[in-house]
Order: C-alpha cells, then sequence, then structure tokens
C-alpha cells in the first residue's frame, strides 16, 4: 500500500493497482502539524483541540462521507466517549492510554446499539432518529446528576503521565504530542478502512444502494458495522478532549458540537478524509481568531464566511482545489 | 557648578520620558460569556468594565497602564472557559484573571489560577464550593454566594408566618446550594419544605413547574434561576397561572427579581419578596452616584444589576492592588493583597474579602418590589444581616 512516488506512466492495471499508493502530499498535514508545535508554542492548547476535532471529523465521515449515513447526532458519541474517559479517570485510573480504550468502547457500544435500531430508516427519518439519540443522551447525563454531575459537569479528573512518563503541563506540550499521535494512528487505520474492500462497499452503498440489495451485499450489516466504528473513533476523540482538558461538561454532547463538525466537514469536503484536515483548521481558526477580535459579534463573522463557501464552494475547501487542478491541466494540454 | 545643574537637567529630560515610555502595563484577562446562555449578563459586565476603565483611568499612578483583554466563554463551557484562562497566561501573560459568570466555569479556571500563580478574582458565579473552606490559591471573590442569601431568607420567612414552602431550582451547582441554604434556615426555624424540584438548567417555559406549586398551595414559592432574562420566565408563569391570587407569595435570592430585568417584569413582580446584596434603588450615596454615572453612559432605561456591581468592586479591587505595587506587579503580591481587600465605598455597602478564604463578606438586605414614582423596583425594607461571611464554609470547615 505504501508507494513513495505514484508514476503517471504505465499500463491501466498498474495505475488501478496504484491508485491506493500513499503519495507525498499525503504527509503534507503531519508536517505542517509537527512544524506548528515549534512554530506556535503558545497556541498549543488550541492545536491540540483542533487535532482532537480532526479525529471527530475523520470518524464523521467515514460514516457520513462514505457509507452516506446522514447524521446530527455524532456528539452522542464523543461525550459518550468524554464521560467515560472522565469517569474512568475519577473511579479507576488517571491512566490515560487505557482511558482511551474505554472511552473507543462506550462510543462503540451506544455505536452498535443505536445502529442496529435506527440503520433500518434512511433519509429524513434517520435524521431525526440520530437527533433524537443525541437528546436521549444528553438528558440522561443531564439527569443523572450523581454519575455525571449534571449541569455542573465532571471536575477534578487529575491525569497521570503518559507511560509514567510524560505530565500534562499547564502549556499543553504533552497534550499537543499525545492529540497527534493518536491521531495518526487513527488516520492510518481510517486510509487503510476506506481503500479496502469493506470501504469500496460502503460507497457502493451510499452511491447506489438497490444495486448493492441486488448484488446481494448484506448492506445493513455494513452500515452498523461502519457506524459502530465510526461511533469508536468519536469515542476516542471524545476522551481525549476530557483528559487533556481534565473537565467533562454537557456541550460535550450538545447539538451545536453534532452541527458544527458536520459544518467543518462540509466546509473541508466530505468522503476523502483530507476533507477533515482542511475544514477543521479553518473553522477553529477563524473561530478563533473571530472571537479574539469581536467577543461579542465573532459568531455574525463565522456565519457570514459560512455562507460565502456554501455559495461560492460547494465541494468544500479540497473540492475548490480541484477544481483549480482539472482547471491547470486543462490549460497545460 | 551650572554645568552639573545643566546636565542633571538635560539628564533628567532625556529620562523622563523614557521612564514613560517603558511604561508599566498592566494586562487582565476578562473572561463572560458574550454569546449563548446569559449573553446579556456578560454583555452588562463588560458595561462596567468600560465604565469603570472610562471614569478610573486616570487614577492609576503615573506611567501605568491596564490593557482588558476580551474572551468569550461561551455560556456553561467549562473546557472553553479553561482553554481560554490557559492562553490568557500563557499566551498574553495577563496579571489578573477576571470575569467569569458560570460556576462550572470559574470551577474549571481556579486550578490554572494556582498552577500560574495568577490572581483570578470571581465577579459573579456564586456557588459556594468554588472556594474551598480552607480557600483556593490565588482566588478571590467578590460576588456573593448562595448561601450569604439563601440561609438569612430561610430564617426571615419561617419567622413571618411562612409554614409552607415549594422549593424550585435550577438544576446546577448555585441551584442546589441555593435550595440547601434556603431549607436549613427555614426549616431550623421551624417551617416546612413541602416539596423541593429542580429545573433543568436550560428551562425557557416555566409554566409546567409552576402548575405543580399551585396544585401543592403552598405559602410561598422559594425560586432560583440563574439571573437574567430566565427571571422574566419565571415572573411570566407566576403571574399567567395566577399564583399570587391563589395566595401563594414568590421569595428568593435577588435573581429572580434581578433589577435589569425588572423593566420587562410588569406588575406580576410587585410584592415579590427577596433577600440579596445589592439593590439598585439602594439608597447609598455611592449607589446613587454608580447608578447616575451609568445611566448617563448608557441611557436611561438601561439599570446595572448585581453582576455589573461585583464586576465595578472587583474593578476597584485590582486597580487598588496595582496601586498599592505602584504598577509593577508581583502576582503573588497581588493574590495577597486581593484577600485583605476591603471597601465603604462601594454600591453595596461596606464589603471585604475574607482573608481567610478570599470570599466575599458582605451585608444581605430585605428587599420587595414595589413601584416607586412608576418604576418598578427591588426596594430594600431593612439590613437583615450585616458582615455575612459565606454560611456554608461555617457549616462545612473541612470541605
Amino acid at each position: 500500500m505504501f508507494r513513495w512516488f505514484n508514476s503517471d506512466k504505465g499500463s491501466a492495471v498498474e495505475r488501478f493497482v496504484q491508485r491506493d499508493a500513499l503519495k507525498p502530499i499525503e504527509l503534507l498535514p503531519w508536517i505542517l502539524a509537527i512544524a506548528a508545535y515549534y512554530v506556535f508554542p503558545s497556541y498549543l492548547p488550541l492545536g491540540s483541540q483542533i487535532l482532537l476535532t480532526i479525529l471527530f471529523a475523520i470518524s464523521l465521515d467515514l460514516a457520513l462521507g462514505y457509507a452516506g449515513i446522514i447524521t446530527l447526532g455524532h456528539a452522542a458519541f464523543f461525550g459518550a466517549g468524554a464521560y467515560a474517559a472522565g469517569l474512568y479517570a475519577l473511579h479507576v485510573t488517571g491512566e490515560p492510554l487505557s482511558g482511551l480504550v474505554v472511552a473507543g468502547l462506550a462510543g462503540g457500544i451506544l455505536g452498535f446499539l443505536s445502529g442496529l435500531v435506527i440503520l433500518r430508516t434512511s433519509g429524513l427519518t434517520l435524521i431525526m432518529l440520530t437527533l433524537a439519540v443525541l437528546l436521549l443522551v444528553q438528558e440522561f447525563a443531564n439527569r443523572a446528576r450523581p454519575i455525571t454531575g449534571g449541569a455542573d459537569g465532571l471536575s477534578g479528573i487529575s491525569m497521570k503521565p503518559i507511560f509514567g512518563q510524560f505530565r500534562f503541563d499547564l502549556f499543553g506540550h504533552t497534550a499537543y504530542w499525545y492529540c497527534l499521535i493518536v491521531l495518526f494512528f487513527v488516520w492510518l487505520f481510517a486510509l487503510l478502512l476506506v481503500r479496502s474492500p469493506f470501504g469500496r462497499a460502503l460507497t457502493g452503498v451510499r452511491e447506489n444502494v438497490t444495486r448493492m440489495h441486488a448484488i446481494g451485499a448484506p448492506v445493513r450489516r455494513r452500515l452498523v458495522t461502519v457506524y459502530t466504528i465510526s461511533a469508536v473513533l468519536a469515542g476516542i476523540a471524545g476522551g481525549l478532549l476530557a483528559q487533556t482538558s481534565q473537565f467533562v461538561g454537557l456541550a460535550t454532547l450538545g447539538f451545536e458540537r453534532s452541527g458544527e463538525i458536520v459544518i467543518m466537514l462540509v466546509l473541508g469536503g466530505i468522503g476523502r478524509i483530507y476533507g477533515a484536515f482542511v475544514g477543521v483548521v479553518i473553522f477553529m481558526i477563524a473561530q478563533d481568531t473571530f472571537a479574539k477580535a469581536d467577543p461579542a459579534f465573532w459568531s455574525f463573522w463565522v456565519g457570514l464566511m459560512l455562507v460565502l463557501i456554501v455559495l461560492f464552494a460547494r465541494g468544500g475547501a479540497l473540492g475548490v482545489v480541484d477544481q483549480a487542478l482539472r482547471w491547470v491541466r486543462k490549460v497545460r494540454r | 557648578m551650572k554645568f552639573a545643574r545643566f546636565a542633571a537637567l538635560t539628564l533628567a529630560a532625556v529620562l523622563l520620558p523614557l521612564a514613560g515610555a517603558s511604561a508599566q502595563t498592566v494586562k487582565i484577562g476578562f473572561i463572560t460569556s458574550y454569546t449563548g446562555q446569559n449573553a446579556s449578563v456578560g454583555a452588562m459586565m463588560d458595561q462596567a468594565v468600560k465604565l469603570w476603565m472610562k471614569e478610573h483611568t486616570k487614577h492609576l499612578p503615573a506611567g501605568v497602564k491596564v490593557e482588558i483583554i476580551n474572551r468569550d466563554d461561551t455560556g456553561p463551557n467549562p473546557e472553553v472557559a479553561k482553554r481560554l484562562a490557559t492562553e490568557l497566561v500563557t499566551r498574553d501573560k495577563v496579571d489578573f484573571l477576571a470575569g467569569v459568570i458560570w460556576t462550572p466555569n470559574a470551577a474549571a479556571i481556579a486550578p490554572i489560577a494556582a498552577e500560574a500563580k495568577v490572581p483570578f478574582v470571581i465577579m459573579n458565579a456564586g456557588t459556594s464550593g468554588i472556594i474551598p473552606s480552607g480557600g483556593a490559591p490565588y482566588v478571590t471573590r467578590v460576588s456573593f454566594t448562595l448561601w450569604q442569601s439563601s440561609l438569612p431568607l430561610g430564617q426571615w420567612a419561617a419567622k413571618n408566618n411562612l409554614k409552607k414552602v415549594y422549593s424550585l431550582v435550577s438544576d446546577f451547582g448555585p441551584g442546589i446550594d441555593a435550595e440547601t441554604a434556603f431549607k436549613k434556615g427555614f426549616t431550623d426555624g421551624g417551617g416546612t419544605v413541602v416539596e423541593s424540584v429542580r429545573m433543568p438548567l436550560a428551562t425557557q417555559d416555566f409554566a409546567p413547574f409552576f402548575q405543580k406549586v399551585k396544585d401543592a398551595k403552598p405559602d410561598a414559592a422559594f425560586v432560583f434561576i440563574p439571573a437574567g432574562v430566565q427571571a422574566t420566565g419565571v415572573m411570566k408563569a407566576y403571574q399567567d397561572l395566577g399564583l399570587a391570587q391563589a395566595g401563594i407569595k414568590l421569595i428568593g435570592p435577588g435573581d429572580i427579581t434581578t433589577d435589569e430585568e425588572l423593566i420587562n417584569m410588569g406588575d406580576a413582580s410587585v410584592g415579590a419578596t427577596t433577600m440579596f446584596h445589592y439593590s439598585a434603588a439602594a439608597k447609598r450615596p455611592a449607589n446613587e452616584a454608580f447608578i447616575k454615572s451609568w445611566k448617563a453612559e448608557y441611557g436611561s432605561n438601561s439599570t446595572p444589576a448585581f453582576p455589573a456591581v461585583a464586576t465595578w468592586d472587583g474593578m476597584a479591587a485590582i486597580f487598588d492592588a496595582i496601586k498599592a505595587q505602584n504598577g509593577k506587579m508581583d502576582n503573588a503580591k497581588s493574590a495577597a493583597f486581593l484577600k485583605t481587600w476591603k471597601t465603604d465605598n462601594s454600591p453595596r455597602g461596606p464589603i471585604s474579602v475574607d482573608p481567610e478564604t478570599g470570599d466575599i463578606v458582605q451585608n444581605e438586605y430585605l428587599r420587595r418590589v414595589e413601584r416607586v414614582n412608576g418604576v418598578l423596583s427591588n426596594v430594600e425594607l431593612e439590613t437583615f444581616a450585616t458582615a455575612v461571611k459565606d454560611p456554608w464554609k461555617i457549616l462545612n470547615p473541612k470541605k
């Protein structure tokens, strides 16, 4: 799978075999992320938030972009992971890596159970049901004050150093590397997944579900599987938030978080993994900049930016890049 | 000799502006909710800061400047508040953290203040436990605690022929404090709390809750919601369901008749009895001067309520700390100074910070909403208790 150079020459078969080879440009996000650590040392807390949100967006991309499961309730899994990691750190141990496993499990179990029920439907009904699942989980967390702290949230979480070596410091150095490394492995996993036969089958389901039924593909099983995987990853993202901010509140289960992550993904471009990177970075940096320049009316500027992007760049930021590249090639010929 | 004098004067002429140029800039990181739930309270706190800066910048020691860095925590979102506070101390290197409406946000910021050793002045959030009984390093609160108002209110209610009270509070830290404190004061005095209901924090429509109150036929409803537009929602439900006509009084901490919302509440609010540390209608000279300059700045329909006053006093405390050190800020000294700060000149009367805990000590006034010259006001009937320390810390010395 890892071929560093992707030649344009060669037979059609060769090109087909090589289409999944890792291109050098795919390393660019990692180079930038490492560079950002050295160039913007005072922005690391925001940096870790961006990294874990990218992870969350990748998880959504698997469900929404690749399998076509339109959801407004993805924060349910994010929040489940966050609460699981928070409770685990409070009551069991503050060891971070096992905490992430617990967070992923919590997201995954919720994803599997709710997926079994709601993925029987599609379209508007499905959107409503994803939202309903989110609201149920949110209200449960709100009501279960003895466990979750209700509207006050879970506080007093203290994390142990990673591998007993790297303490979570005030400046966010450890948190940044921690998020970056977790994101790297999730990215590798997501690439393998979408470029596997299973991933191709998902695209088939998205593009023509009737035909997939006709050729005998187990459509619903595929959907539940990818939904569960996606929920596991969302849970891990939530776990990262709980561990790095050492606080879990109801906002992790908020409808706003669900909506914003869809916006960020659409902003970058769906169904291409890298849309998650581009969209999250654009949205969160813009939001942070606007909020600091104009704390009272920043949401207006963010809204305006989104309207303009929806009007003029429908395929998201990467869609625009694609169009530009196509145009350049045309001109060269 | 002459030359020496000339040289000295020249040197002074050159150095003086230099001293001015190398002026101390003191940075205050001000975090509040400009958007989200209770954005109106955030805007009011922001107005208080701006008015304070306008009137008092000139009283700073020569060459000292104060810079306010505003940040929006977007409502009760502790992880956002925590990140903003971290950035303010690590990137902007602020000398003070200040503001904060919401309890969970303040609770998330307090450990940052301790770890970074930056003094943190809480200007609203009122849950007692944010500052534990032994105090929290680098944290000072200049606002209030719910225990300060609700415990005396319970004692007052028991003495004033209220036998059965129905308690209705928002389901989060301050609400639970209010409920517990009122119950303690009321039942110790012989009253009975017939039912304690906690409403979701984001409740908009209070009618279903007040219908249940009406059915229970208590003597009074004790209500707490975070001040702001929700207070008007409470009053609307109280009026629409005719609780006043049914003989059910409305009592609570001053949040339910918060001064800036009275104008929207109408006559339903007349007679509501509250215990609180501040009323915009108070007759103290310091308050009248404060109200006058507020209305001159923001218009006659704008009324500052308790969050504005706490912000105002918090700014006063910070300015005093700056003056005490002549602008050469040392965080440990600032924090120590704030913990012994006091003034007789607050719009709410004499106030001080309890040096043992860093929490506010102030008077509690019994008030009733009345029309004064056609304007609904929280009229102070009596100073119910003076120099009240946070009762929760006295009752829970080990927490």
